[in-house]
């Protein structure tokens, strides 16, 4: 159905303990018109793609300010591959060196946000990229 | 619908019966858009259904209910029941979006392949749950799950839908929320089946409780109660504190001594498929209504009584006029 609401998922994995971003996103999303599913902090790459499976989001949103996301990122997009969620949009905001970015695309992660990057550049850009459920 | 569509939900379903969690995702989310496809797996799925204990979780913003539900699903995970949460956030009447955020007490459970929880926005609809609420539930229980538990977005006064779409309600009241007055109005808690005063570690909690069973004892003495006259329900009051785990014990306990029950259960079953049934009816005459007509002669109808031109009932009689067959005939 064109007019559903996007669904996207915004996730804390790791340890780092700096949500107000990810809230901050969430909320905004929210009032881009998205459907957002918050999970709180410190998820385990399991978690993540278990809540991204159960919900059956559009989007996977990864919040990371650890600097874990070499170790996180990776297998986060595996174990979606292996979980069938080949056509879910992953993006990644948090501080991310530039030199990091290419790895991570080529790992999955169709968009990297860093600091300053506008709520409404993200919504647009997952408006442009997801694609919605079928079903 | 194609044959091709049919095939699908034919798949979809057997699936998501099988146990294969994608597939039950993906048919809940064709459930929540109506999609063809989700009436035609429905249809198959619904004869499935009717095992699971569906119990609604209702309550105001912040009385406790995602942390109760936690902690319902960690315990019944002990006794080696298998767990599905619907948990409806509202969506924003502004701009149509949601935050859904009662997975945040719930994760710990994620990964435990015995509990499945899937987030709802309430997409408009009023009374607590989404339009498509009943339906993911029942699709839950179809899927196999023991316990089926519908969380409701946080509730006022008159949001009673829950009790019509689950077996068994359970209303979370927080300690010190209002005096006897409060317990003596009409509405939520008056379709509870089980009141639950959560955060029983505050000061007051006891005494809230002891408050709600004064109030919801029934208005006439069980002697002269008249069988033939409706009356409310006289629900069990408990203390739960539901981030320590305490008093879940006892609640599950009240929750199973419902399901034994098996009178009380009937009618909710009774309620729930009367309410199923006539909103499908209601849904079905707008889309004919849409479709059939063009959406010109109702829409004449709709402007002509903005204008004051035509009354509504004679609208609403015109309008049923156009779906043709007209009358009531014996199914």
């Amino acid at each position: 159905m064109a007019d559903r609401p996007l669904k996207v998922l915004i996730a804390k994995p790791g340890l780092d303990g700096h949500d107000r971003g990810a809230k901050v996103l969430a909320r905004g999303l929210r009032d881009e018109g998205f459907e957002v599913v918050y999970t709180g902090l410190r998820q385990t790459p399991e978690m993540v793609v278990t809540a991204a499976l159960q919900e059956d989001v559009d989007v996977v949103g990864l919040s990371i300010l650890s600097g874990a996301h070499m170790t996180l990122v990776p297998r986060i997009t595996a174990l979606m591959r292996e979980r069938g969620l080949h056509d879910v949009l992953v993006t990644v905001g948090g501080i991310i060196p530039d030199d990091d970015v290419a790895e991570l695309r080529a790992q999955g992660v169709a968009g990297v946000f860093g600091p300053g990057t506008t709520i409404r550049e993200v919504a647009d850009f997952l408006r442009a990229n997801a694609t919605p459920r079928g079903a | 619908m194609t044959a091709d569509a049919a095939d699908r939900a034919t798949a979809l379903a057997d699936a998501a019966r099988a146990g294969d969690r994608r597939s039950l995702a993906r048919l809940l989310t064709a459930v929540e858009n109506h999609t063809p496809l989700a009436e035609a797996a429905l249809r198959r799925l619904y004869p499935e259904a009717g095992s699971a204990h569906l119990v609604g979780i209702t309550g105001p913003p912040g009385a406790g209910k995602s942390t109760l539900v936690a902690a319902l699903i960690a315990r019944l995970r002990e006794d080696g029941r298998s767990v599905a949460v619907v948990a409806v956030d509202p969506s924003s009447p502004i701009t149509g979006g949601a935050l859904l955020g009662d997975r945040v007490r719930m994760q710990a459970y994620a990964s435990d392949d015995g509990v499945f929880i899937r987030s709802m926005a309430s997409r408009g609809h009023a009374g607590g749950l989404s339009s498509t609420s009943a339906a993911a539930a029942a699709v839950l229980d179809a899927a196999g799950f023991d316990v089926v538990l519908l969380e409701t977005v946080g509730t006022g006064q008159s949001e009673v839908e829950v009790a019509a779409a689950a077996d068994t309600t359970v209303v979370l009241e927080a300690p010190e929320m209002g005096d006897e007055v409060q317990a003596i109005k009409a509405g939520l808690l008056e379709v509870a089946d089980i009141v639950v005063v959560n955060k029983g570690d505050r000061p007051g909690a006891q005494r809230t409780a002891a408050q709600l069973r004064a109030m919801l004892v029934p208005s006439v003495g069980r002697g002269d109660a008249d069988p033939s006259r409706r009356a409310p329900k006289r629900p069990e009051v408990i203390v739960t504190t539901a981030i320590s785990g305490e008093g879940i014990p006892e609640l599950i306990a009240l929750l199973d001594r419902r399901r034994a029950d098996g009178s009380s259960a009937e009618a909710a079953r009774v309620a729930r498929a009367t309410a199923q049934v006539d909103g499908i009816v209601a849904q079905r005459i707008r889309d004919r209504l849409a479709e059939g007509t063009g959406g010109g002669a109702t829409g004449a109808v709709y402007e002509a009584v903005a204008r004051h031109e035509l009354d509504p009932y004679e609208a609403a009689d015109r309008l049923l006029a156009l779906l043709g067959d007209g009358g009531v005939r014996e199914a």
